[in-house]
């Protein structure tokens, strides 16, 4: 594999990270993604949406998996259509994905040192990065243990790890609490606010609670389009006590989906 | 900007599950304890001496099960990481498969009247189920997480399809010895079927241009050969240039269609 200079691994900074426009992605011969316009800045931005909405199709564009049947798709300032811009933009990209999966004898500091071989950061910097960023998810302990022997939640660390070693300018998360307890969602919601100050966190999630604690912006995706975008304190002003859900946030996505299907703009 | 913490009553009420405690205070508790220590701490100071017993028996349950987990050594497992970079484990279902069958084509040969070339029709095949599996979802656990990464399509597929060819050319070259064939005509063909592959594969797709080559060659040149019980044109030893100018040439337009490699998960 070739050397990666410095200079080519650097933070860029960009004003948004990801801007999409009509973007449409088909997930077999489904449009999932539907005349999608999206922009994210800096933050971290939770995507929420009921199954089906096209949550993990968009995640998988954004992680340059699946090519965008049309519309236009920027990345880090760099257009996905361009061949020879992929490469610049996976180095700075980490992305969790639903279906997360990985070698089971591997031990996790040998999975993430692998991913990060395969992200091409530079040799010498491969042993510590690895390191801290098992010590940010809380894996220390388990750092030489094989991946087959780890519990769900600590195999969801392990994933989170890999996705942040390279320290991503965009960080794509899919259901990355699925499997931690409450505590562990405490720590993770701690990591994404200290992840979301320099870089663009995109976390999708069905759990309301975990966007509202730890988002700066929240994006309601129905049907493969934008239906509401907001802070996570707009959203809580969204919904009425007649709406479902345990919580202000969770009555206000049921009312913004309720809304949107109803075809009545508030 | 200051911040009001719950008082003690507050949080005893919330750790009890008292239904008098109306829901948006239970949902400011809720978010205050989240960002703050201290309230934390005072939740956790605040439960009842059975709760505490109870924590303390799960916590040294849990301190017994993790002691009786053995530690691990903790070596450098370098064979393993190196295995892994070069080839999935996937393959060697695969490699084994391509074993068997230059082994059934070399005692075929062997069996039947002294057909010697029998193993030459097949040698241009033999890399090919192993490059078709070598970056495919189905084949690699880990194939959506490293098709998010510089390293996907090219380099990855290069890497696994030299780790295929590592194995495959020693066992032509073995089979190709014991049943006396030509061993240009035994890899020439190899090589210039494994190019084609790779460089079909930037349009369609590698498993499907894989599959494509090995339907076109058994029917093409394999079925009418065994029908006539003779040597194809295309193997006679003369053709050994042509084979060695088509792999070069092969080779040369798939180094063309590097681009096109960056995009190949999208036909997987």
């Amino acid at each position: 594999m070739r050397a990666v200079s410095a200079a080519e691994t650097a933070a860029t900074t960009h004003p948004w990270a990801v801007h999409a426009e009509g973007l449409q992605v088909r997930a077999g011969r489904h449009l999932a993604v539907n005349g999608l316009d999206l922009t994210l800045p800096t933050g971290v931005h939770g995507l929420l949406g009921p199954n089906g909405a096209g949550k993990t199709t968009l995640m998988r564009s954004l992680a340059t998996v699946l090519t965008p049947a049309g519309g236009r798709l920027t990345l880090l300032g760099r257009s996905v259509d361009n061949r020879s811009d992929l490469r610049p933009v996976r180095r700075t990209l980490g992305y969790l994905p639903q279906q997360f999966g990985f070698y089971p004898r591997f031990t996790v500091r040998e999975f993430v040192g692998y991913m990060a071989w395969l992200k091409e950061m530079p040799k010498a910097g491969i042993p510590a990065a690895v390191q801290r960023s098992i010590d940010r998810v809380g894996l220390t302990a388990k750092a030489d243990a094989r991946l087959k022997t780890l519990s769900g939640g600590m195999l969801r660390r392990a994933g989170i790890a890999q996705a942040i070693v390279n320290d991503p300018q965009l960080l794509l998360l899919d259901e990355p609490t699925v499997g931690l307890d409450p505590e562990q969602r405490l720590d993770f919601r701690e990591l994404l606010r200290d992840l979301g100050t320099d870089s663009c966190v995109l976390v999708s999630t069905h759990l309301v609670e975990d966007v509202v604690a730890a988002c700066t912006d929240v994006i309601v995706l129905d049907e493969g389009r934008l239906v509401w975008q907001g802070t996570p304190e707009g959203l809580t002003t969204q919904g009425d006590q007649g709406d479902a859900g345990d919580s202000p946030a969770e009555r206000g996505y049921s009312a913004v989906l309720r809304r949107h299907r109803a075809g009545v703009a508030r | 900007m200051t911040t009001t913490h719950p008082t003690m009553a507050q949080i005893e009420r919330y750790a009890a599950g008292d239904p008098g405690l109306d829901e948006p205070s239970v949902w400011a508790i809720e978010v205050h304890l989240e960002d703050c220590n201290d309230c934390r701490a005072r939740l956790a100071g605040g439960t009842t001496v059975e709760t505490r017993a109870l924590i303390e028996r799960v916590a040294m349950n849990l301190d017994r099960e993790i002691a009786a987990v053995p530690v691990s050594a903790g070596h450098s497992r370098s064979w393993s990481l190196l295995r892994h970079r070069w080839f999935v484990g996937t393959l060697l279902p695969w490699l084994a498969m391509t074993a068997a069958v230059l082994a059934s084509a070399a005692l075929l040969g062997e069996l039947w009247d002294g057909q010697q070339w029998l193993v030459l029709l097949v040698a241009p095949l033999a890399p090919l189920p192993g490059v078709a599996v070598s970056w495919h979802r189905r084949a690699d656990p880990a194939w959506e997480l490293i098709a998010a990464t510089p390293a996907a399509g090219l380099t990855t597929l290069l890497r696994r399809t030299a780790a295929v060819l590592a194995f495959v050319i020693p066992a032509l070259a073995l089979t190709g010895a014991r049943s006396g064939a030509s061993l240009a005509l035994m890899l020439l063909p190899c090589l210039a079927f494994t190019a084609a592959t790779l460089l079909l594969g930037t349009l369609v797709g590698v498993r499907r241009a894989a599959i494509g080559l090995i339907a076109i060659w058994s029917l093409v040149v394999i079925a009418p050969s065994v029908a006539a019980a003779r040597v194809p044109v295309v193997l006679e030893t003369e053709t050994a240039g042509v084979w060695a100018l088509a792999t070069v040439l092969l080779t040369v337009m798939a180094v063309f269609r590097v681009d096109g490699f960056r995009r190949i998960s999208q036909y997987d």
